[in-house]
């Protein structure tokens, strides 16, 4: 299928050359717009690969609400590009170091014997028609996984209580408008109608 | 999928003129939205509207496309002249892409996916990011004051619009657009609009405030800011915004037609005398009649309020409608689980 290997290296590529972009780029918006392109190819690689519900969560959640708001920030922020750059010569043999490690690491994860062979991860059967991604995740995540999800639901909650906590603070100066008295008020309470008699000229 | 390289291309040919079918009448009908929308406020306002090009005026539509496509593109001196380009495209594109899953009949559908309701939410969202970096390049503060006000409504009404939807994907059991019509089957009082009231109306009202549309139209607020994130904007440019504005327009009214009035299907179904006729069959034309119906109520609708606040319009979208739409997403659980309602009666 030609077409198939065409779209999905088409996808890999873009995405590849848009993480390199991310932290190479100077520009902290540009940066921020490539993470985005790398998201959105991840997901156009993870739907080639059958797993649309992930793919499109990824597009709904990453996309199309935590980059915004990354963006929001970034662009706000008035970010001089050169003090960031003043420090490079005196970290890099530091970063060296870590990149070194890490590279390290992952290579001795993937050359260990038999993990990353071909014959060790046979090619998956093709998902039966009408295979719904999101039934089965739904299913797993309410049976088998219950326990983890319902633990990963408090823990958000508590973030989000945390964040309003933060924010929630009384500020004696400020003056709040309360929208339900504005639209109570009533006509006789601010409007008073004088009659006065026309003041006559004096002049003429 | 077929194998060899001449039944890919034919495939691909046939898919290609599929989206055509689709872009090109959605063009035409932004067009004529546009023509509608001026009589329609027109005659709200006791005058006539557009009636000078071509009878009754009805060429009015190309003369303003040709007149924008004609005018020069001026790009300002301190933009960021590559994101400055891009941003229409951008905005453009999730604007058309989700009429994919968009199921005009029974049949009549371009791509049939399972996570059809979850692919709609996230094309919307996308949206978002044409405004936002138009705003960024354009290096104008009311071009940059439009895009936040705007980025941080769309978000903010995105949240009341996804539980508006997560209730009809209660009540249907399914993403798949195509099914959660089907569910609806049975005439109007099985629509969902009735078990879900609460969440129609948010549904429409979120729906005006994703577009940018008045009374939420503070993006543009011309008394304030002269014209939002697209002031930098002149002829095509500008013309590609406008084309997604009224396309994400004529997206929404089909989704509140697909959702919660039943879709394709006919309110006469199930009526004993004309529901027997051709009448009572389901078809294209009932989903273009409802949509057009919502359409209106666009128009309609900016007629009559004037522009909300723009604290109002986050305390109503997160103190009221969110609260809201929860209790109803709950509700729908209940009746749900209880067998309350029958889907596809």
């Amino acid at each position: 299928m030609p077409i198939f290997e065409i779209v999905f290296y088409a996808f890999s590529l873009v995405m590849l050359g848009a993480a390199v972009m991310v932290i190479t780029v100077r520009n902290p918006v540009y940066a921020a717009l490539f993470l985005v392109l790398t998201f959105f190819s991840a997901a156009a690689v993870w739907m080639l690969l059958e797993v649309e519900f992930l793919a499109i969560i990824l597009i709904l959640v990453y996309v199309g609400a935590v980059m915004v708001l990354f963006l929001f920030v970034v662009m706000m922020l008035d970010i001089n590009v050169d003090p960031l750059k003043e420090g490079f010569v005196r970290y890099l043999p530091a970063g060296i170091i870590v990149a070194l490690l890490m590279a390290g690491e992952l290579l001795m994860v993937v050359w260990s014997k038999g993990r990353f062979e071909a014959g060790s991860y046979p090619l998956p059967a093709p998902n039966p028609q009408g295979y719904s991604n999101t039934k089965e995740v739904g299913e797993v995540l309410f049976t088998q996984y219950l326990l983890p999800f319902e633990v990963a639901g408090v823990i958000l909650l508590v973030a989000i209580i945390a964040a309003v906590a933060l924010t929630l603070r009384q500020r004696p100066a400020v003056h709040r408008q309360n929208p339900s008295l504005q639209v109570r008020v009533r006509r006789d309470e601010r409007i008073r109608l004088v009659k006065m008699k026309p003041d006559s000229r004096q002049d003429s | 999928m077929p194998d060899t390289w001449m039944d890919q291309l034919i495939y691909m040919v046939i898919l290609i003129l599929k989206i055509v079918a689709i872009v090109v009448p959605l063009i035409l009908a932004v067009a004529y939205y546009t023509y509608f929308e001026r009589k329609v406020i027109g005659y709200m306002q006791i005058r006539r509207g557009p009636n000078r090009i071509g009878p009754l005026g009805l060429a009015q539509p190309f003369a303003d496309v040709f007149k924008l496509l004609l005018k020069e593109i001026v790009l300002p001196e301190n933009a960021n002249k590559f994101l400055f380009l891009l941003a229409p495209v951008v905005t453009l594109g999730p604007a058309f892409a989700a009429w994919a899953v968009i199921p005009f009949d029974d049949w009549m559908v371009l791509a049939d996916i399972n996570a059809g309701l979850l692919y709609l939410l996230a094309m919307s969202s996308l949206g978002v990011y044409g405004l936002i970096i138009a705003g960024w390049a354009s290096n104008s503060k009311y071009a940059f004051l439009g895009a936040l006000r705007s980025t941080a409504q769309m978000v903010s009404y995105e949240i009341a619009m996804g539980f508006a939807l997560i209730g009809v994907l209660i009540l249907a059991g399914t993403l798949n657009l195509r099914e959660i019509v089907l569910a609806q089957q049975g005439g109007v009082l099985d629509w969902f609009w009735l078990p879900l009231l609460p969440l129609f109306v948010i549904f429409i009202i979120s729906g005006l405030a994703e577009t940018n549309r008045a009374p939420f139209d503070v993006a543009e607020g011309e008394s304030e800011i002269v014209a939002g994130f697209h002031v930098e904007y002149a002829g095509s440019g500008f013309a590609v915004f406008f084309l997604a504005e009224y396309a994400n327009m004529i997206l929404i009214s089909a989704l509140t037609a697909l959702m919660f009035t039943g879709g394709w299907l006919s309110p006469f179904e199930g009526i004993p005398v004309i529901g027997d006729t051709f009448l009572g069959e389901g078809s294209i034309f009932w989903f273009l009649s409802k949509t057009v119906v919502f359409m209106f109520i666009f128009l309609w609708v900016r007629a009559t309020f004037p522009r909300y606040r723009y604290d109002q319009i986050m305390r109503l979208g997160w103190k009221v409608f969110v609260p809201i739409t929860i209790f109803w997403v709950m509700f729908a659980a209940v009746i749900s689980v209880f067998g309350l309602i029958v889907r596809g009666s």
